[in-house]
Parts: C-alpha cells; sequence; structure tokens
C-alpha cells in the first residue's frame, strides 16, 4: 500500500493518496517508471493535497506532471504541505 | 496493441457506427410535441426534443443546422424521421442527413396540423424501425471508431488517474490509427501555451489558438465578476488543487503526453482525417458531448471524480472514476473503476488497456451506464439571442 503518488520523475511535489499525518515516513511510487520513493512527511497533508518533494526557494517554479503549475511565494521545505499559503499561480 | 476487431453497423457513407437507433429529430421547440408522440406510438424509436429552431441567425443559425444536420448523420443512428413546423427549413435538415445515403424522411406540420403529422410521421417511423432492426453488425477494426473525451465533476483523482487513464488509451487508439477528440477550451486556461506546443503543425497551433482567443474574448465580453478570476473553485482548492495552472494540466492528461493534434475544429465539425483534434466546445458536459455527437463521433470517454451522471442520446458515454467513495456510493453511473492506480495496485498503461477493453465491449453492444439509466442529454450549444 503506498500513500502518494508522484506524476513524472521530474516533478517536484508528490500527491497524498491518503491522509498524512505530521512525522510519517510515507512510501510513493512514480506513476512514468513505477520507482519507489519515500519521503519523512513533517506537516499534516490531507488527501489529494501536494507534499514538497524537495527545497524550493521563493519565486522558484513547483512541478507537477512535468510542468511549472506556479510560483513559490514563500521557502517550503522537503516534507512540507504545499498549498495557497506557499504556491502562487503566475497569472494573475 | 494491434488494431483489435470489432461488431459494429457499416453506414452507406463508409462510417461506422456502434449504435442502430431510428430518431425523431424535432426542427424546432413547436414540433417536440409531434416527435415525442410519434415516440410513442412506434417503439424501438426515440425523440431528441430541443429548446431552439426559431428566428436563429448567423452563425448562432448555421450552428444550429450542423448540429441537428450532424446527429441525424451519425453513424450510430441507422434512419431519421424530421419533423418541422415549416416544410421548407425541415427539408434543409433532410437533405443534409440525405447526404450520408441512411433513410430520411422530413414532415411539415403547417397545413396539415399535429394529428395528420403523426399519423404520417408514424407509418414513415414504423417503415425504418422494421428495417434498421435486420441491419447487422459486421466485423470493423477499433481504428474506424471515432472517439471523444471531456471530464466532469473533477478532483484530485481526476488528475492523478481517471484522466491520463483516458490518455493512455487515446494514445494507444491514435497509434493504431484512430480519430479522437478532446476540446473544453474554458478548462484549457493556464495550459494554453503546453496545448499550443502540442499542435502537429504550426498551422494546427495557429488554428487552436484562434480558438481559444476566440473563447477568451467572448468571456472578457459577457463577464460579470471575472469567470477565470474564479479557478480554481472553493471546493478545487479543499481538494487540494492550488493553481489554475494545475488544475489545467490535470485536465490535459485526457490528452496523454506523446500523441499532437493534427488540426483544431470550430464546433459540430467533423475531421477530416484520423489522429488527435481538438474541438471547440463548453465544458459543460452536455453541451459539449452533444457537438461531439453531431461532429460524428461514436463514443466518449468520460472520466469524474465527484461523479456528474451525464448521457447523451445517440452516443454513448463511457464513465471513469477513480475516486473510491464515488465508485462505491454513485456505482449505478460508473463503467470502469480505476481506484487502484491511487493504491499503487494498477499502472497506467493497464488501466488504458482495460478502458480499450471496455471501449470494445461498449462497442460490440454492451449498453453503458448511462445508456441503461436513460440519461439522454441533448443539449443545442447556442451562441446568442434569436432575433
Amino acid at each position: 500500500m503506498i500513500q502518494f503518488l508522484i506524476h513524472e520523475k521530474a516533478d517536484t511535489v508528490g500527491v497524498a493518496t491518503v491522509v498524512i499525518k505530521a512525522g510519517e515516513k510515507v512510501h510513493g511510487l512514480f506513476m512514468d517508471t513505477q520507482e519507489p520513493v519515500e519521503v519523512t512527511v513533517s506537516q499534516d497533508i490531507p488527501l489529494g493535497h501536494k507534499i514538497a518533494m524537495q527545497d524550493h526557494e521563493t519565486d522558484g517554479a513547483v512541478i507537477k506532471y512535468g510542468a511549472d503549475i506556479g510560483r513559490v511565494s514563500e521557502p517550503i521545505k522537503k516534507g512540507q504541505h504545499v498549498h495557497i499559503h506557499n504556491l502562487k499561480t503566475r497569472r494573475w | 496493441m494491434g488494431n483489435p476487431k470489432i461488431m459494429a453497423y457499416k453506414r452507406e457513407n463508409g462510417r461506422v457506427g456502434i449504435r442502430n437507433h431510428v430518431i425523431i429529430l424535432p426542427l424546432d421547440d413547436l414540433s417536440n410535441a409531434a416527435c415525442e408522440k410519434v415516440a410513442h406510438n412506434i417503439k424501438g424509436c426515440k425523440a431528441l426534443p430541443h429548446a431552439y429552431g426559431r428566428l436563429q441567425f448567423g452563425e448562432d443559425l448555421e450552428l444550429f443546422f450542423r448540429t441537428l444536420i450532424g446527429t441525424g448523420a451519425n453513424p450510430n443512428v441507422a434512419a431519421v424521421v424530421v419533423i418541422g413546423i415549416e416544410t421548407e427549413w425541415t427539408d434543409l435538415i433532410v437533405q443534409g442527413i440525405a447526404k450520408t445515403g441512411k433513410p430520411v424522411a422530413g414532415f411539415g406540420i403547417e397545413r396539415h396540423g399535429e394529428i395528420k403529422t403523426v399519423e404520417m410521421a408514424s407509418q414513415k417511423a414504423k417503415e425504418y424501425v422494421h428495417w434498421a432492426s435486420e441491419r447487422k453488425r459486421e466485423e470493423c477494426d477499433l481504428n474506424e471508431i471515432w472517439v471523444s473525451t471531456k471530464c466532469g465533476e473533477s478532483d484530485t483523482t481526476s488528475g492523478l488517474a481517471s484522466n491520463p487513464s483516458v490518455g493512455n488509451a487515446f494514445e494507444k487508439l491514435v497509434n493504431m490509427g484512430g480519430t479522437c477528440s478532446f476540446g473544453e477550451t474554458s478548462e484549457i486556461t493556464g495550459a494554453e501555451d503546453t496545448v499550443k506546443q502540442r499542435g502537429k503543425t504550426p498551422e494546427a497551433a495557429e488554428q487552436f489558438m484562434y480558438f481559444f482567443d476566440r473563447y477568451a474574448a467572448m468571456i472578457d465580453r459577457n463577464k460579470t465578476d471575472d469567470l477565470s478570476g474564479s479557478q480554481p473553485t472553493k471546493g478545487n482548492i479543499a481538494g487540494g488543487l492550488t493553481t489554475i495552472e494545475e488544475k489545467a494540466f490535470g485536465n490535459v492528461q485526457k490528452i496523454g503526453k506523446t500523441i499532437n493534434y493534427e488540426g483544431a475544429l470550430d464546433k459540430a465539425v467533423a475531421p477530416t482525417g484520423p489522429g488527435l483534434w481538438y474541438m471547440d466546445t463548453s465544458s459543460a458536459a452536455a453541451e459539449a458531448v452533444t457537438l461531439w455527437a453531431a461532429a460524428g463521433f461514436v463514443a466518449h470517454l468520460f472520466p469524474t471524480g465527484q461523479g456528474n451522471i451525464i448521457g447523451n442520446s445517440i452516443e454513448p458515454v463511457i464513465k471513469l472514476t477513480a475516486n473510491p467513495r464515488t465508485a462505491g456510493d454513485m456505482s449505478e453511473h460508473i463503467d470502469y473503476d480505476c481506484s487502484a492506480i491511487l493504491r499503487g495496485e494498477m499502472t497506467l498503461d493497464e488501466s488504458g488497456d482495460n478502458l480499450i477493453e471496455l471501449l470494445i465491449r461498449t462497442c460490440n453492444g454492451r449498453l453503458t451506464a448511462q445508456e441503461v439509466l436513460g440519461h439522454e442529454e441533448f443539449v443545442l450549444t447556442k451562441l446568442y439571442e434569436s432575433a
């Protein structure tokens, strides 16, 4: 049983497929290569929400589906929750 | 995966259909009642009532005619009876459908009254149902089936698993020489540059941008509070989506990674060859599927997250979900549950194969959940008010 999925090898975030609690070491899968991957999560991650798989600097990009899905608005550490508080659209 | 065989209906114009409907098609809102009376009299045919057809003009009228003629011409339809208030316009629809070579007849209500019209049209419908009931399924290739896709009531499970399952199936169908289509112009907002790059030629990319810019201008003309500013919705955000880009990239997973589109089509316009095609459609499910059916598509793949229950009168809608809750508490609407992907127990490649297998069964005659439940949303797209 896995707790999260990553679309592509190039992605910087994974997506929780179950509710994840802070402090849990969780197991995931790269969907393109089927390779296993794990990360220790430092914040609660609701089902369907994103986990940082690496550190992100302010103004950097979050990559999901192999694509830039927005601008980092405050530094994000590996294992943290990525959502509207630290990721903004580049559109407006 | 080769090119699997299916048992389907070869139509007079060479196209292949997977259903054998006799439809009673109203030219206008006034003729719905007569069509429904014919469909009540004659078992084995169906009326397609709709709200429009009077005092439309310009591009809106052209789209209306294209949609009605395209619906009658669809290879899932064996024969058509058209009923309209006026004979002249009824004949325009009849002539358009007749180009396919299929049996079609029209009846005008003026100078006859509804009761006599229903009697004459019922006689013709009975003749057509007898004729259609003797058409036989023949061996055809799966790549002769035109397949469309759009999603609805999406959540994060859509972007994770059900949309990419369709993308995987589309890659396989296009690679075997099939004809596939995607659309939903509003939902592409945020990923339009990526979709532009997926054009096979610069011309295809330019055609796409023409429709995208036309859509954006339409929103600008009519907006009250900016539609795109409200994206993603509160429900999307609660589900884990953060930006409009993320939502749009989740949506375009339905066209996979490795295939590019041949060209971009206006609403209800048929593609001119095999491959993947973009078609400008609304993201409202019933309107969009009605446009694809009118463009000649005969099967639709519909991924849903929270559980959209849409169907169509003539183009079977195959629904899939990766949301285990939806697969459980809305099971009667779901044809394929791909939630095993979320548990790491199934790959996208396997899921794409499963979806194609279900498509083959649907082509061979398996009724979809939507067909069995009688969801027959025939909804015309109207561009602006009538004169």
